[in-house]
């Protein structure tokens, strides 16, 4: 299939962006989304080897950067706003197992980077997440060093719970939650890891003092509050639910009134 | 020869070993530990578990990863599970066995001492990661669970569904933010390291790339710990993430760290088929889900061709005209026997014109008896996210027709050679996890890389670089301000300037490709004397071509993804090149190293231990000049040598 792209290009932090147009050839349904970055990228690299190319007109500014990784769907490293919805229009998924199926012949595709006060833009479609790093460095974690610990078994944990630590543990950190809130809000990150821990017996014990310390780190670093809209449930490719927001409240609470 | 190679494997029974050499090395005491600067490269399961870990101790850590966070190293795709001896199931199961499993597994190409200490340490991994939060797999009681593995006698593989290396890894990085939150590691994302920095002989640290910036870095220490994973990816179509790379480890073998049994790659039966050209990379298709999937292929060269022409369904052909070619040939292990086996027979079919689909490189992965056994929602409970992942790629649901699936490369078990302490031939410089080549010989068994890169990380190195490290904790803070870091970063600045003025007519990833088809042609799964000779003609060829004739776009001076991956491809040139030198030494079949020259007359792998029972270490001896073969002896003292054989 032919497609137009619209592609967001800024060539730093500190320079202000704009969309440019491409247009890419005979890419086929079975590629993925990124795959079909690579052959546009593959493109403007021909063009910046052949002058003539960007004489005639063609506004290549070198190839797109983009974050990626491990493409398929687990590291997290792939964003991209697509048609202004975050990882694309298919549901459940991460840009990288986005497949070209999913368009038609003759397309115009809109290509932004995530959009939020909490991740600037260091390049085209890569942006800062590091401020993730830095909410879990907050408390996202058990206070265990290594050895010295119990039998794995010594703590029978009920199959229900674990399942459900595990559906929240399932988080990538990719920050479409941020990216599609009204608010810029981190709270179904922040909860995903909360929630996980907090239903097990060994993350319980310091429930509360975490979820008070990664919320205080959250709005320190510019996140927005949430306002229920629900958009990052609708928008996670690993299907984390708001119920994990209601299990941080109440650990936030507890905090709250031990204080 | 053996004086160069020493092994430092600790004398006594071989259940002792570990224990006593824990009790006879130094170590630092806690205040000396705070004068002492260790980095580490890379945060995967080895590098985070590591890091971590030695911050707890009190070292001053610096943690480097290439990308934008730490839990984003590749350990995180790792799907099936983590094996451990714990014979929670009661079937058997005892350290000795994983390590008898692990060493047959590995085609008697690993040394004993060190797989006997991985698999006794298994069991604190898996303590040591329910205390940390990971959720496993759990039974109703609220015991943990276990599937099987291949190669595998017992259910030994703990779990969390199909992401249990991202649990994992969110354990060890959880670990390793604690210790950033308490000032004794320092992380630094985005940063590649270009060289290492040897003063007087000894690794006393690094020249990396801010990869925002582009600023080139020193930074010293006291010790070097090289975590940076395999070279999958010389083959560019691989199961590894785009990213990944041998360049850190390619850095320390041209400083003089031997590079051991290159030739070892493992390639995996069950990954989805190559769908055309534009490809990027493969998906893997964890191993579990032999557990309850079957694998076959037409019995009649008619249903192929109808197949092919999609005239008809997988499913409407009769149960009597399916050949399940592993259950037929090794009745013993069936689906699950180790991935070398599996992914050789795969090709086998294939090569007799029995593969499903256009391009004749796919047998199908069935779960049709599993599904009528279990009913659909067990599956699903299972491999859930698997099934999903295929359906997303493949547009085919997995539930009405069997998957397909082809052999990809995966992992690799060559790497840096390191003693057991885990230090390399350079004195301060430490490998672990997948960039070492110590415990998996010549096929590593499933659910068993997670295994080594927490042990490594987390309950072996902690331990022995207090030995080094107890010698130079009066040596005062690294000075980076030395004529050696000058040497390191005016070399590396001089390669980037060198890429830049090229100018050629060719990018990155057209080289890339070709040298991936080089690669998967003369030094893939089927390997002779002439295809790698051909071969190593082939990419010396090719790398001259990218020396003049390669293009790389930008400046130094900014976030440049094509230069980064400029960078590596030179290495990966020449990684594939000792690969098939290795290769080509090895004239023997074992493990995922198969020369045609060696098969028995059923096609198996027929090894050589008179000739080849041996640790090939290359020497770097300088540029366009042949590596030097050192070789360590492998000894078996409490293992019977046998035939390897999944047949009864």
């Amino acid at each position: 299939m032919d497609l137009t792209l619209k592609v967001w290009r800024q060539k730093n932090a500190k320079t202000k962006g704009h969309f440019e147009t491409y247009q890419v050839k005979n890419i086929s349904e079975g590629s993925s989304f990124l795959e079909m970055l690579d052959i546009l990228n593959e493109q403007l690299v021909r063009e910046g080897i052949d002058p003539v190319a960007v004489e005639k007109g063609c506004q290549s500014s070198g190839p797109v950067s983009f974050d990626h990784d491990c493409r398929e769907g687990i590291c997290g490293a792939c964003s991209l706003y697509i048609n202004g919805r975050a990882h694309g229009p298919d549901d459940e998924v991460t840009t990288c197992q986005l497949h070209m199926r999913k368009f038609k012949d003759g397309d115009t595709i809109t290509i932004e980077p995530w959009r939020s006060a909490g991740f600037p833009v260091i390049k085209d479609l890569v942006v800062d997440r590091s401020a993730f790093d830095k909410i879990l460095q907050a408390g996202g974690f058990i206070s265990v060093r290594t050895g010295g610990v119990p039998d794995a078994n010594a703590i029978p944990i009920a199959k229900e719970k674990a399942d459900e630590s595990m559906d929240a543990a399932a988080c990538i950190g990719c920050g479409a939650c941020v990216a599609t809130c009204k608010n810029g809000s981190a709270m179904l990150f922040v909860a995903a890891r909360v929630s996980s821990l907090a239903l097990l017996p060994q993350g319980k014990i310091e429930g509360a003092r975490r979820a008070k310390a990664m919320v205080a780190k959250m709005d320190e670093l510019g996140f927005g509050n949430c306002t229920n809209t629900r958009a990052c449930e609708m928008e996670c490719p690993k299907h984390i639910t708001v119920s994990h927001i209601a299990r941080l409240n109440r650990e936030f609470l507890c905090a709250k009134f031990k204080d | 020869m053996a004086d160069i190679l020493n092994s430092k494997i600790p004398d006594g029974p071989l259940a002792e070993k570990w224990s006593k050499h824990k009790a006879s090395i130094r170590v630092v005491t806690p205040g000396n530990k705070r004068k002492l600067d260790i980095i580490v490269i890379g945060t995967g399961l080895g590098g985070a578990s590591a890091a971590a870990s030695l911050g707890e101790l009190g070292y001053n850590v610096k943690v480097f990863c290439i990308s934008d966070s730490p839990r984003r190293a590749h350990s995180i795709a790792a799907q099936g599970g983590i094996n451990a001896a714990k014979n929670y199931q009661n079937d058997n199961d005892s350290v000795y066995r994983l390590f008898y499993e692990t060493i047959k597994g590995g085609d008697y190409r690993s040394r004993e001492a060190n797989v006997y200490r991985l698999a006794e340490v298994s069991n604190n991994i898996i303590d040591q990661c329910v205390a940390q939060g990971v959720p496993f797999a759990r039974e109703y009681g609220g015991l943990l669970a276990n599937r099987s593995f291949g190669g595998a006698t017992v259910s030994r593989t703990f779990y969390a569904r199909g992401q249990t290396g991202q649990q994992l890894l969110l354990g060890a990085y959880a670990a390793l933010n604690r210790q950033v939150a308490a000032g004794t590691v320092k992380s630094y994302p985005r940063h590649e390291m270009l060289d290492v920095v040897l003063v007087n002989g000894e690794a006393k640290g690094i020249i990396a790339r801010n990869l925002v910036t582009g600023a080139i870095e020193r930074f010293g220490a006291h010790a070097v710990v090289i975590a940076s994973g395999g070279y999958g990816n010389t083959y560019f179509l691989s199961t590894n993430a785009m990213n990944s790379n041998g360049s850190a480890a390619w850095q320390c073998y041209k400083k003089g760290a031997f590079f051991a049994n290159p030739c070892f790659a493992q390639i995996h039966p069950t990954c989805i088929p190559v769908h055309g050209e534009q490809q990027s990379k493969l998906t893997l298709m964890s191993e579990s889900l032999r557990n309850d999937g079957r694998i076959w292929v037409p019995k009649k060269l008619e249903d192929v061709e109808k197949l092919r022409k999609h005239e008809i369904k997988p499913s409407q052909i009769a149960e009597e005209d399916r050949d399940y070619y592993l259950e037929r040939r090794y009745p013993a292990f069936g689906n699950l026997v180790p991935r070398d086996v599996a992914s050789r027979a795969a090709k086998e079919r294939c090569d007799a014109g029995f593969g499903v689909n256009e391009t004749g490189l796919a047998v199908f992965l069935d779960f049709k008896t599993a599904i009528d056994r279990l009913g659909e929602d067990k599956i699903r409970e299972r491999y859930g996210n698997l099934f999903q992942m295929y359906e997303k790629i493949t547009a085919v649901n997995p539930y009405k027709e069997p998957m397909m699936i082809y052999p990809a490369i995966h992992y690799t078990m060559g790497g840096i050679w390191v003693d057991y302490n885990l230090q390399t031939t350079v004195p301060g410089l430490y490998a672990i996890g997948e960039a070492n080549f110590s415990d998996h010989g010549g096929n590593r068994l499933g659910a068993s890389a997670l295994m080594q890169g927490l042990a490594d990380g987390y309950f072996i190195l902690p331990y022995t670089i207090g030995d080094y490290l107890a010698g130079h904790f009066k040596d005062g803070p690294v000075n980076v301000d030395t004529p050696e870091f000058d040497e390191a970063e005016k070399a590396v600045k001089e390669k980037i300037e060198k890429l830049f003025s090229i100018k050629g007519k060719r990018s990155v990833d057209s080289i890339h490709k070709e040298l991936g088809h080089i690669m998967w042609e003369h030094v893939g799964m089927a390997r002779n004397e002439a295809g790698l000779k051909e071969g190593i003609k082939l990419i010396q060829a090719l790398k001259q071509e990218f020396w003049s004739n390669v293009f790389v776009p930008g400046s130094n001076f900014e976030f440049n993804q094509e230069l980064e991956k400029a960078l590596r491809l030179a290495d990966f040139l020449e990684i594939g090149e000792l690969m098939a030198r290795d290769a080509l030494n090895r004239s023997e079949s074992c493990g995922g190293h198969f020369r045609e020259e060696s098969q028995t007359e059923e096609g198996e792998t027929k090894r050589d231990d008179e000739h080849f029972m041996y640790v090939a270490a290359w020497e770097y001896t300088g540029e366009g000049k042949e590596p030097k073969l050192h070789k360590e002896p492998l000894k078996y003292e409490n293992i019977k040598i046998a035939t390897r054989n999944y047949k009864d």
